[in-house]
């Protein structure tokens, strides 16, 4: 008589949990696999493309002319002014923008929160999500058509401001509008039963509450225009020197230098796209940047 | 400083729903009176109702009378904000400003309302405080966020909040149901404290609380789902305890509802 030792130690009632079985173990495995790949194909492009125009771009932001000078007088082969002027031209563009969509988003989105009842609140709603998605190039030609068709105005950096502005607000009024209706209803009464009025309850509790999450909307909405061609190939001329006046005269942004400079077959003008691409993509990390940091010191403390 | 309030045949709707059905009743100051019932029996909406604050919601209105001191605060000439200016209100879940520091959650009404000078403010602030039983455990850290305190220091936080406007009235909406025992505890002694400025109101589904704390009690009760609520009888809280005048509330109390 021959027993092994297994059969020996069988308890005998089989142990309630059990090892981890083979055809969980392989699914488990071939999912992890297949995430991991997803998402390394999907940092391809976005590292690829960081890496080209770093590569291809980095030595003209090396030049101290790059960031103090604009390419008045410069040969289309030569090696030499900067991207002042077009650095100058989109900050300015999008600030004017800026200081014209903002307090219209948020406004708007102050009604839409804690006035907006019934018919005109439906209808700005429905309007705002119309506008959200309104091409870049649309909203250039509407601008063309009323500044310069209509009021007969010239092309001018202003009419690009405008542009920008109508797709600025609804992202504006949109992100404000969610920050604002995560401000709890109760802090809203907490105040009116101190016997605060309701402007004022949403002027030093209501917005104070949302700031950071408002702040931060508006700073990523301004990366988003930034960035925007269409306005600025319709609605102004480009220019190689400095122009500060926005509302006359052509004036050159960091897209409609790319765009001008890619007509130009030297290599001194493949530097100047790239260059002028790097700098833009810093641009836009720099005010990303700056919102999350804002984000982080208006945040509201619990410690 | 302490009013009386007189409720004549108040009815509640929101929208076309008919919530509380003419309810009439006399609070004196300097007094504790409690609102009891089951849920949805509307003793939270005729609290909300007491102050104008109800009016938040969208679509509520009432018909009727709430008298405080004899003057009518639905009339059409009065500000709701005035109102709410006189009669504080203290809420179920402790909502201090979270970016105000523990102080300046104190004084919110004050400095909203216009007041400035800062040592006035200091003053008011810990004269609050005090009477509310927080300041021993803060006054070393009054620059704190309000957010950081306990729930039950929240909510005491929010009563020195209420009281720093020096309300005539004060109403509690369910103060302790979010807190431990020992937080009720310290929220129970301080009501006591605050008779004696206050008239108060405090609708409560603790029965032993309005055992507790209250001189009379408000029993509130529904016929059905969908039904208006309404007031069954108010009473010295000894002889709605001991000795109800009407079945509902005797079934309610002993435990033997529904």
């Amino acid at each position: 008589m021959t027993t092994t030792a297994s059969t020996l130690d069988r308890p005998a009632t089989p142990p309630a949990f059990q090892a981890v079985s083979g055809s969980r173990k392989i699914k488990n495995m071939v999912a992890t696999v297949l995430v991991v790949l997803a998402f390394l194909i999907a940092l391809v492009p976005l590292v690829w493309l960081l890496i080209s125009v770093i590569a291809r771009g980095y030595q003209a932001l090396l030049s101290s002319d790059w960031w103090t000078h604009s390419l008045k007088g410069v040969l289309p082969k030569e090696f030499a002014g900067g991207a002042y002027h077009a650095i100058i031209g989109t900050l300015l563009q999008t600030i004017v923008c800026a200081v014209i969509a903002v307090p219209v988003g948020v406004l708007a989105a102050i009604y839409l929160v804690e006035y907006g009842r019934g018919r005109l609140a439906r209808v700005t709603t429905f309007m705002v999500d119309i506008l959200s998605g309104v091409p870049s190039i649309v909203a250039a030609l509407f601008i063309y058509a009323l500044f310069l068709s209509t009021f007969g105005l010239g092309q001018s950096a202003f009419a690009v401001s405008m542009a920008l502005v109508l797709l600025m607000l609804p992202v504006v009024v949109r992100s404000t509008e969610e920050m604002l209706r995560l401000v709890p209803q109760e802090l809203r009464e907490a105040s009116y039963a101190l016997g605060v009025p309701k402007w004022k309850t949403i002027v030093r509790i209501v917005l104070p509450t949302a700031l950071s999450g408002v702040v931060t909307g508006v700073m990523l909405a301004m990366a988003r225009v930034m960035g925007e061609t269409a306005p600025v190939l319709v609605l102004v001329g480009y220019s190689k020197s400095i122009n500060f006046n926005i509302f006359d005269g052509n004036m050159t942004s960091l897209p409609l230098l790319i765009y001008s400079e890619l007509n130009n077959p030297n290599p001194a003008g493949q530097l100047r796209v790239w260059g002028a691409a790097l700098t833009l993509i810093i641009l836009i990390m720099l005010f990303n940047l700056v919102a999350a940091l804002v984000s982080r010191f208006s945040a509201i403390k619990t410690k | 400083m302490a009013k009386r309030i007189d409720v004549k045949d108040l009815n509640i709707f929101y929208g076309k729903f008919h919530a509380v059905d003419r309810v009439t009743l006399a609070v004196p100051p300097r007094s504790v009176t409690a609102f009891i019932g089951p849920s949805g029996c509307g003793k939270s909406t005729v609290l909300r109702s007491l102050n104008r604050m109800h009016e938040v919601t969208p679509g509520a209105r009432v018909e009727g009378k709430v008298l405080l001191d004899g003057e009518d605060i639905y009339a059409s000439a009065v500000d709701p904000v005035e109102v709410r200016r006189t009669i504080g209100m203290v809420f179920q879940r402790p909502n201090p400003f979270p970016t105000m520091s523990i102080r300046d959650n104190v004084v919110a009404g004050l400095r909203l309302g216009g007041m400035r000078n800062k040592k006035q403010l200091d003053e008011i602030a810990e004269r609050s405080l005090r009477g509310a039983n927080l300041w021993a455990e803060v006054s070393d850290r009054l620059d704190k966020p309000g957010g950081s305190l306990s729930g039950g220091q929240q909510q005491r936080l929010c009563i020195a909040r209420a009281i720093a406007v020096q309300p005539d009235v004060l109403l509690m909406d369910e103060p302790c149901s979010a807190l431990d025992p020992i937080s009720t505890l310290a929220i129970e002694d301080l009501i006591g404290e605050l008779k004696k400025d206050y008239t108060i109101v405090i609708v409560t589904h603790n029965m032993q609380q309005a055992a507790r704390v209250s001189d009379q009690t408000a029993f509130f009760n529904l016929h059905g789902v969908g039904q208006p609520g309404r007031l069954v009888e108010i009473d010295d809280t000894e002889k709605i305890f001991s000795n109800p005048g009407q079945q509902a509330t005797e079934d309610y109390i002993s435990g033997r509802f529904g």
